[in-house]
Formats: structure tokens, sequence, C-alpha cells
């Protein structure tokens, strides 16, 4: 689900020279709220996001550039021809500044756009990450409105009028090349689309999902182009407001149950770790959705991973309570955490989880942590 | 005894008796090896720093894709960024961007400023990245904030949080000082900011300077260049870092060149002295040298002891010169920057760097002139017969050798011939060996026009007068010749140098005089600022300018840079009303100019400077195209004028045809000519009414003579300090030589004495003969520092900057000069002389067995 923090938490600055990277590693972490701060002269006007506005497609495919944020967000599990598994997760984040309108400059940054891309591969024994940022202009990186369009010099993600999604991604140690195409129809989280992230109305988004999306294509590792298919969940979230002042961090999953159903829960931690919001919706395969209050979704700590790199300690191993079901998330492999401090600045933990539905095996999915990194000291 | 023995023995008893003469040459080399290795030292020095500063402005990138013109339009980015082969591509807009001065304070000041895309950046040019403070990291996107690098900093007095303001034409914008950079080069003056935000501030939209590239591996860079230069036609540059570096040798290389000549000059005098000194050092111990012939010492050994002594001579002096050269290196750049106030070199701080590679060059380079200024006595005196080098009186002969005069003459016609050939890699190779053959031939040919003329003097002066002390003086002087040569030698070579290089100088500083009167016709010249790409006015204030009151015409001018060779600096494009009728009217010419009615029809007009006409081959008459707006049209050389401001090439053409082609309606400059009776108080009184007014500069033409020829005056600041040391070693000489002289000559003062010549009269005597002697040398210096002035105005100039100018002479300054030689040069011979007059008279002859 892929929270608005994590925004924040994510560099702009995506070069791998980078010799500064602790100068800029921190720029993330408060972004926004300086960004809005900052005293221009005629600063955008940004959409507010409200629960009387309905979602509507395909236009609500394409990008939104009158929201402050906005993300598409694929997460699945690949099968290589000998059985082995994979994860994947690409992401491409679009972000509206706060500069002033009245430049009329082509270079102006106005929207800015990152992708990240990550490979989850057991024998590799940690997960393969790559990310890009730049701005938006000159036909080099764009997210076009009316249907998903996105993309980044070599990078794009985009939607064909038969919704089948294209994506290719040449990373650093990867290249991903894959088509998704969808199952079911989209998964509206929230009321209708409409998704709290907080106690306080504001504090929501425009929410849509796509579970169930079936992948085919070639991921090349090392050189050797590999046949892939699986099955891939994505998001695509527009938002304007901010997370709570009290958030500190989230835990995520999106699960493509063995059943046909599709399980999405969140939870938004406070500074010790309490709940300060949570979500879950479990959509069945003829498309009944169950939808949970903040007080029926519970997270439960069962394992913990401590990260050599950054020192975090996650709980890779997860039960979530959603009303009466009990669900276990059990990694891949326990080192999925997403270390770009060198470069862009961003640390999450991001990856593939098998899952239990009372004990039992139920599907398949992808699990994320934010906020388990201390903050560093200078 | 061994030899060894003998010859430390010999060595320690010469010089513990002569201290002076040695010192006084080890002090010549000395100078002339530390003047040459400073100016070495400082050069490579500046010119390192500033090609370091040059490159890491484009960081990493293998290719760099430029317009002709300063800047470009933006819209092939995007497919260059998408080129095959391309890894990365990183758009710049770079310029140099005006500081206000406060009002009454002329200032020249511009800022580099680069605009940079951050997340292109990132990866050619990660040095350049801003770094902003930790509770404003966004300021490296923001459209108002700039980053500078800590020099520029210290250099405009600001830090992180305050405001910095600049003028962009008649406004002045105000940014914010954001932060510092990554990295960049001690005393590099840099800010870096948004490349969208400068676009917008410096009023740039939609143009770029330049596209650095990145290539994939395994791209052959050489390929690659030459299709992209292909793909993109004339109007575009595709350079290498490489390129770069040449651009910038190519632009300081003449004046570094002629500063070494100019110190190799100094070096050589020198090595004239060490000549000198042994030569009458070897003459004045001729006795000594016959003697231990007869008692067994072979040629060859003496041989060896003369140059072994000119080698230590020459390793002292050489090796005090480096460590001198290098101090003098070391503080110059420390305190006046690597410029030598040459302008090549603005806005770096370079470190000198011991040059060990240069120093045995120098080190070499003194000891060889040493030796060679050894060789000619050493030979003589090995060659000498013991028997009549015993006998008194002999030592005049001992110099006859020099008298020849063929070898003299055969340098002198050597030297004319080779100012007819044309520059090597242009620069005045021959020009500059004409000049050193000239000195070598003009000194050698001394002794035989000292003694003809002194013959002549001497005869006429006999009959006429009886005076002792004159006629001594003179007969001395004729019938000695050879001796007399080696002082006149000293003299002659200074004064020469001295005169040449005043003639040199007055001749360029009185061109460029006229030329400045030439070119500043107008009452009043009006800018935003003194120089950089933001200054300049638009054409609404254009009108408003021309329509102030008092003014009767309004000349505007558009400067900008073309670049037709990405190895050679720019050329500069001044666009501005010309009268084609009759071109000199605003231009200097040279020559003549095609008429309007002899003008193609299908051609534009363009005017050209001289060095137009060297570098590329712009002729008169020539059809040229240009890079100029979008097509490429044909051009024609109405004409070729005279530029001493632009010596990498300078293009006019009538601003109505500019503006036709590039469709740029800006201007820089505005030329104000006013209305009679009308003064330039009221006429500045009332443009600075105007709503940009307060960010006029006026500038009377006499102002902008007087600067510039303050500028010009400290660019040969340093010709001055090598004319000062070519005295002072001149001065040396005569010391050394009369000194010697007198000691060698203590006999003949002995037996004067005997024969009732008072004290007195010899030391009159010798001031006659050290005033006779130097006035020759003035005389015969001038002539020849003419002759070379001729070689350095109409050959070395012109070739390596490629300006002409006409010849003048600077008769006061010569004419000080050469009396303050004189007087110093009679009283140093009277010096040297009360040392020999003060023993005793008898045993002065008593040697004389």
């Amino acid at each position: 689900m892929q929270f608005f923090i994590r925004r924040n938490r994510t560099h702009i600055f995506g070069s791998r020279k980078c010799k500064y990277p602790i100068l800029l590693a921190r720029t993330m972490v408060l972004w926004l709220s300086f960004v809005a701060a900052c005293a221009f002269s005629a600063p955008p006007q940004f959409s507010p996001v409200l629960p009387s506005v309905a979602l509507t497609f395909p236009h609500d495919f394409g990008a939104h550039p009158g929201f402050r944020t906005e993300w598409w967000y694929v997460t699945g599990w690949l099968e290589t021809p000998d059985k082995s598994p994979l994860g994947f997760q690409i992401t491409f984040f679009r972000s509206a500044t706060e500069l002033d309108t009245a430049n009329p400059s082509r270079f102006a940054p106005k929207q800015l756009i990152i992708a990240h891309a990550a490979l989850s591969d057991p024998r590799a024994g940690k997960l393969l990450h790559d990310q890009k940022s730049a701005r938006e202009g000159f036909g080099l990186a764009y997210t076009r409105e009316g249907n998903t369009d996105v993309k980044l010099d070599d990078w794009h993600m985009i939607r064909e009028e038969n919704g089948r999604y294209q994506t290719s991604v040449s990373a650093d140690d990867f290249t991903l090349r894959l088509s998704l195409t969808p199952s079911q129809p989209p998964m509206k989280q929230g009321e209708n689309g409409f998704s709290r992230k907080g106690p306080r109305p504001e504090q929501a988004s425009y929410y849509y999902s796509e579970p169930h999306l079936k992948v085919t294509g070639t991921v090349i590792h090392n050189g050797k182009p590999i046949a892939v298919t699986g099955s891939a969940w994505l998001d695509h979230e527009w938002s304007t407001a901010y997370l709570d002042p009290g958030a500190d961090g989230w835990d995520w999953v999106g699960v493509n149950l063995d059943d046909g159903s599709a399980l999405m829960a969140f939870q938004i931690r406070g500074k010790n770790g309490d709940k300060v919001w949570a979500y879950a919706a479990l959509r069945d395969a003829s498309g009944r959705t169950t939808l949970f209050t903040p007080e029926q979704v519970e997270f439960d700590p069962q394992r913990t991973w401590r990260s050599p790199r950054t020192d975090a300690t996650y709980p890779v191993s997860m039960r979530i309570q959603t009303g009466p079901t009990e669900w276990l998330l059990t990694p891949l492999q326990d080192d999925q955490e997403l270390d770009s401090r060198q470069s862009v600045g961003a640390v999450y933990w991001e990856g593939a989880v098998t899952v239990t539905r009372d004990g039992k095996p139920a599907g398949r999915g992808y699990f994320e942590m934010t906020g388990y990194v201390k903050p560093l000291k200078l | 005894m061994k030899f060894g023995m003998l010859s430390r023995w010999l060595l320690v008893g010469e010089w513990k008796a002569h201290l002076t003469q040695a010192a006084v040459a080890i002090i010549a080399i000395a100078l002339g090896v530390a003047l040459g290795f400073a100016i070495h030292l400082i050069n490579t020095a500046a010119f390192n720093e500033f090609s370091a500063a040059a490159k890491s402005l484009s960081g990493q990138s293998d290719l760099q894709v430029r317009g002709a013109q300063s800047t470009f339009d933006e819209s092939f980015y995007p497919a260059l960024a998408q080129h095959n082969g391309v890894e990365a591509a990183n758009p710049v807009l770079e310029l140099d961007v005006a500081i206000p001065s406060s009002p009454g304070e002329r200032k020249n000041t511009t800022l580099k400023i680069l605009g940079l895309d951050i997340f292109r950046a990132a990866s050619i040019a990660p040095d350049l990245i801003g770094i902003p403070a930790e509770d404003r990291l966004f300021d490296i996107l923001a459209d108002d904030a700039i980053f500078l690098s800590s020099a520029a900093m210290e250099w405009l007095k600001v830090k992180r949080g305050d405001p910095l303001q600049l003028r962009v034409g008649t406004q002045t914008i105000t940014l914010r000082v954001a932060g510092g950079l990554v990295r960049t080069r001690a005393g590099q003056r840099i800010g870096v900011m948004d490349i969208g935000a400068a676009q917008w501030r410096f009023q740039r939209i939609g143009q770029l300077s330049r596209i650095e590239l990145k290539l994939m591996q395994g791209i052959n860079h050489e390929a690659f260049k030459k299709t992209l230069a292909q793909e993109l036609g004339a109007q575009h540059v595709v350079t290498e870092t490489a390129d770069q570096e040449t651009r910038v040798a190519n632009m300081s290389r003449a004046y570094r060149v002629n500063l070494n000549m100019l110190a190799l000059v100094a070096l050589f005098t020198g090595a004239y002295l060490v000549f000198s000194t042994q030569a009458l050092s070897v003459v004045r111990r001729r006795h000594q040298f016959a003697l231990l012939r007869v008692l067994g010492l072979t040629r060859r050994q003496l041989l060896k002891q003369i140059l072994l002594e000119g080698a230590i001579l020459g390793a002292i002096g050489s090796l005090l010169g480096l460590v001198f050269g290098y101090a003098a290196a070391a503080a110059a750049l420390d305190f006046l920057g690597g410029d030598l106030g040459s302008g090549f070199f603005p806005g770096i701080q370079p470190n000198v760097h011991f040059d060990s590679f240069a120093a045995a060059i120098f080190f070499m380079l003194g000891l060889g002139v040493t030796l060679l200024g050894s060789a000619a006595p050493a030979l003589e005196a090995a060659r000498a017969q013991p028997a009549p080098a015993l006998k008194s009186g002999s030592e005049d002969a001992a110099l006859s050798k020099l008298a020849t005069p063929w070898p003299a003459l055969a340098c002198l016609g050597l030297g004319g011939l080779l100012t007819q050939l044309p520059p090597i890699f242009n620069l005045p190779v021959f020009g500059y060996l004409a000049v050193a053959l000239l000195l070598i031939g003009g000194i050698a040919l001394m002794p035989r026009l000292s003694a003809l003329i002194f013959s002549a003097v001497f005869f006429a002066a006999a009959k006429s007068t009886s005076k002792a002390v004159p006629i001594l003086a003179l007969a001395r002087l004729a019938n000695a010749p050879n001796q007399a040569a080696i002082a006149l030698g000293g003299v002659l070579a200074s004064f020469s140098l001295v005169a040449a290089m005043a003639i040199m100088v007055t001749s360029f500083r009185v061109s460029v005089d006229d030329w400045l009167k030439h070119i500043l016709p107008a009452d009043l010249y009006v800018q935003t600022a003194a120089s950089g790409d933001t200054r300049g006015f638009m054409p609404d204030e254009m009108k408003a300018i021309a329509a102030a009151r008092g003014i009767s015409r309004a000349d505007f001018f558009r400067s900008s840079q073309l670049m037709l060779d990405p190895s050679r600096p720019h050329i500069t494009l001044i666009a501005r009303p010309i009268d084609w009728t009759d071109p000199a009217n605003t231009l200097p010419m040279t020559g003549e100019a095609i008429l309007p009615a002899l003008l193609p029809k299908d051609a534009i007009p363009i005017w050209v400077s001289e060095a137009m006409v060297d570098l590329y081959d712009f002729t008169l008459g020539k059809r040229v195209t240009l890079p100029i707006g979008a097509s490429s049209p044909t051009f024609i050389v109405a004409g070729v004028w005279r530029d001493y401001g632009r010596q990498f090439g300078a293009i006019q053409m009538r601003l109505a045809d500019y503006q036709a082609l590039s469709g740029d309606r800006k201007v820089n400059d505005a030329a104000l000519w006013l209305q009679a009776g009308v003064s330039t108080e009221q006429v500045i009184e009332s443009l600075r009414r105007l709503p940009f007014g307060s960010a006029l500069e006026f500038s009377e033409p006499g102002q902008i003579r007087a600067l510039s020829l303050n500028i010009f005056d400290r660019s040969f600041a340093v010709t001055y300090l090598l004319e000062a040391v070519a005295i002072i070693i001149g001065l040396l000489g005569v010391a050394a030589s009369f000194s010697a002289q007198t000691l060698a000559r203590a006999k003949e003062f002995g037996i004067l004495r005997h024969i009732g010549v008072t004290r007195r009269q010899i030391l009159g005597m010798l001031a006659a003969e050290g005033g006779l002697l130097t006035a020759l040398g003035i005389a015969l210096g001038f002539v020849l520092g003419w002759c070379i002035s001729l070689i350095l105005v109409f050959i070395v100039n012109p070739q390596s900057f490629h300006w002409t100018m006409q010849l003048s002479l600077p008769w006061k300054g010569l004419m000080t000069a050469a009396l303050a030689l004189l007087v110093s040069a009679a009283f140093t011979a009277l010096v040297s002389g009360r040392h020999a007059v003060s023993g005793n008279a008898i045993r002065a002859v008593r040697e004389d067995w």
C-alpha cells in the first residue's frame, strides 16, 4: 500500500557516484514539511483528497499531477524454468514540487520522477536493487495522464488498451522485462478508493490495487536472460496530505491468495511502536470485499532479523489478525532490506513472503516495513 | 704534486684573490637562471591550474557538445540524451554574470555560474553539486538559491543564508546563498544553481551552453565524435576534454613563450658576463699559466683547469638561480597570483610545484652557457706558446683571435636572413633566433669596430689636443681594442636589449593609444556592467536611451562569441552600425576595404581583425560562412582592421545584418554623441532619471583610454623588470671587466706613476676610458637595439599576437637610460681602478723582469 512517508524517505538525488551520501541522505526524512515551509512567490495549489470524488477508469489509471505525490508500485513472485522463486519490485514515484509555477523554463523541476527496482533471489542472499531520479521534461521522464504511462530514461511502465501492463527496467545488476495481465477488476481500497491514513479526515489518499496480475517475461541476471512467469500486485495511489505527525513508520502487506482472493493490510506505527491507524481488506474471488476497522487489525511480530548494514531490527516474520482470521508471514529470505543510503538515502525492508491463513498455506505476497532505522546522528 | 691538488690550489688561490669577480659572475648566472626558472614555474603553475579548473567544470564527461555561438537551443537535448551510445547527458548553462558595483566604484567583476540539472550532473560532475543546509535540503532545486565555491564566498564576502545580488541586463536580481559545493579547486570562483532557475533568472529560457556526454562502455570516442559532428552540422561543435586543453594552451602559448624568451635573454647576458670574467682572468694569469706550462703542465690539463673553473662558477650560479627562482615563483604566485599581469589566467590560485625536469634543463642551460663563455678563453690560454706569453705586454695579443670579423658578420647575415622566414606553430621561432644571432654577431664584432673607431678618434684627437689624459685613454682604447671590447660588449648587450624592448613597448603603446582614440569616437559610453554574459539592453531600453535629452546620435553594439575551431579560443563577433561606404570612419582599418558598389549582392559584408587573416585565412574579398542564426549564410570579407583587444580574432558586421540573421534584439553597449552645447554631466543626469537609470555605468572615452593603457602597462610590468635586470647585468659586466683590467694593468699604472703621471690623472684616464667605452657601447647598442626592435615590432609581435603596429622611438627614455648607464659605467670604472693605483708603484713594476 506504500505510504506517504515512503516518499519522504526516498531520496531524489539518485547517483551511485555521489560521495556525500550522509548529507543527502537526511534530505528525505522531513522533506515534505520543509518544502511546505519554504516561502515561494507563487507555489502551486494542490488538489485535496475528498471522499466524495469517486474513481473513474480508465482516467484514474493515469497520472494526477494536481496532487502532491503519486506512485505505481508493482511487487510479485516469479518462477524460473527450474522452479526457483524470485521476488521483484518495480516502483515509479511522481512528486510535485512547490517551486514558483511562473518559471517558463522547460527545465523547471515542477515534477520529479523517481524509480526503484529490486530483485530478491534467495541464492544471492540479499536484495539486488537500483534507483533513478529525474525531473519531468523533454520526453525523457514523465508520468502521463489518461492511462498508466510512466518513463524515466530507459525505465518505463505502460498500460495497454486491453489493460495489460508492459514494464522494463535496466538496473545495474539485473534487467526486468515483464508483461502484467490483470485477471480481476481493480480493487478499490477504503471507501470506494478513498483510503484514510490517520485519525484526521484529510490524512487520506486515493488508492486502488490490481491483485493477481499474471506475469510473463524475462529477467536478465548475471548476463543470462531467464524466462519467468508469476503473479504480481500493483498499487496506484495519489495524495496531497501528510502523514500524521505522530507516525514513525508502517507495516504493509499485499497477498495474492491461492483461492483467488486478495488481502491488503497495513498499520501505521507511532513513536513508541503503538498503532496510530490500521486497515485491512479481503476480497474473495467473486469480488466480495470485507473491510476491517482499525480496531480489528493487529500486527504481532514473531521473529526479528537484524541488518548488518544498518543495524535496524526488522520483525521479518509477522502475525496479522484481521477480525477472526490469523495470518502468518514468512519471508523468502531474511535479508530483503533495500539499503540505498550510499546513493538515494532510502532504507526499508521490502520482501517476498509466503502466507498461511489460520495455520494453513494460503498464498504469497509482499511485505513492507519502514521506520525501523534509527535516525542518523551527525 | 698531484694534478688534483694543484687544481684545487689554483682554484682556491684565484678565487681568494678575486672573490668579487667570481661572485659577480655567479650572481649574473644565478639571476639569469632564476628569472628563467621562476617565469617557467609561474607559467606552468598558472597554466596547469587554469587548465585543471576549466576541466573540472566539465566533470568526467567524454565529449562536450557546444554551439558555435556561446549558447544554443535546448531542443536537441532529448535526442542527444537518447542517442545510441550515450550513457548520460548533462545539460549545462554556463554564464559569467556581472556583480553590481556599488556607486562610485568601478569593478570589472563577473562570477561564473553553472546552471545544472542535479539529477543529470550527479553522475558526470558530482563535484559541482551544492551542499544545502540540513534543514533546507530542497534548496538544491530552488529557483532563488545559489551554491558558491568557498573561494567565491570569500571573494564576495557572503556566507550561507546571505543574499547575493547579480546584474542581469538593467535589472538587479537577488539570490540566496544556499551553501557550498562538494569540491572545487582552491581559488576557483564559481556558483552553481538549478538549470531551470538559471534559464529563468538570467533570461536564457531555452538556451544551453553545452551538453556533456558520457559514452557507453566500448564506444569508440573518436568515431562517435565524428559521426555526431556530422549529424549536428556547422552550428554545433563536438569537443573532447583534450580539445579544451589545447584551447587553453593556444590561448596563452604566445604569451608564455615570449616571457620565456625574455628570460633566456637575461641568461644570455649572464653568460656574456662569465665570458668577460673568464677571458680577463685568463689574460691576467697569462704569466702564471705560461710558468705552469714550462713546469710541465700539459695543454689538456690547463684547458681542463680553466673549464673546471667555469663549470664550478656555472654550477654554483645555476644552483643558486634554481633556489632563488623557486622562491621568487612561490612568492609571486602567493602575492600576485599566476597572472603576471597578463589577464590570461584570471580567477585561479595556483601553487608552485618544483618541476625537476625543468630544473635540470635550467641547470644545464646555466652550466652550458658558462662553459661556453669559458671555452674561448680556455682554448686561447691552452694554445698560447709559453715563451712569448711569459713576456710582459702580450695581454692584448691573447685576445686577438676575437678580432676576426667573419664569424660575427656571418651571424649578422644569417640573422637578417632568418627574419624572412614564416612562423612555426604560430610562434616566431626564427624571429627569436634572428634576435639571438644579431646580439651575438654584434658583440663579436665589437673588438674590430672599437679598434677602428677609437683609432680614428685617437688620430683626430692627437692632432688637435695635447692633453695627456684623454690622449692616454684614447691610445689605450685604440691600441688594446680587444680588452676594451669585452667591457664594451657588456654595455652593448644590455643597452641594445633595453633599447629594443623600450622601442617595442613604446611602439606598441603609441599604437594602442592611437587605436583607442580611433575606436572611441563617441562622447559617452553606456553599459550595465563592464563585462559578463548578462549585461545589455532590451529594445525598449535602447529606445529610451536614444530618445534621452541632449543626445544627437546613439550607436548600439552587440558583441558575442563564436567558436569556429574547437581547438582555438572563441572569436568575438561585434555587430554595430558600420558605414560601409567608408568603414575607416568606424574601424581602425589597416588597408583598403571593398566598397559597397563592388560587393556581391548575395553576400553579407564583414570586416575582420588581422588575427582572422592569420589564423583563419579570412583574406580580403574571400567568401566565408559563419554559424550565425539558423542558416549559415555567406559572408564576404570587406576589409581588415587592427585589433589590439582580442588576439584570437574578431569580426565586425552591421547590427541590422546581425539582427536579421539571428533575431537577437539585445545589445550590450551604447555609444552616445552629444548635441552641441550639452555637457556630459547633463546627459548622464537625464539618463539616470530613466526607470533603469541606476543600473547604468557611464564611461567617457578618456576614462576608457586611461583604463586600457593602465592594463597595458600592467601587462608589460614584467618587461620592465627584465629591462632592469639587463641593465644591472650590464653594469656588473662593466665593473667586472674594469676591475679585472685595472688589476691586470697594475704594471702599466706603475710605469705611468714612474714617469710622473699622478694618481689622479690615472683615475681620470680610467674614467675617461670607461666613459668613452660606454658611450661607444651605447651608440652601437642603440643601433643594434633598433635592429632588434624592428624584428620584435614587425616579426615577433605580428607572428605571436597577430597584430601590426607602427614604430615609435622613446627618445626621452632612451636618453635617460643612456645617461644613467654612462655615468654609472664611468663611476664603476673609477671605483674599480682606485684599487689598482692605491698600491706601491715600485712593487707594481717589480715583477716585470
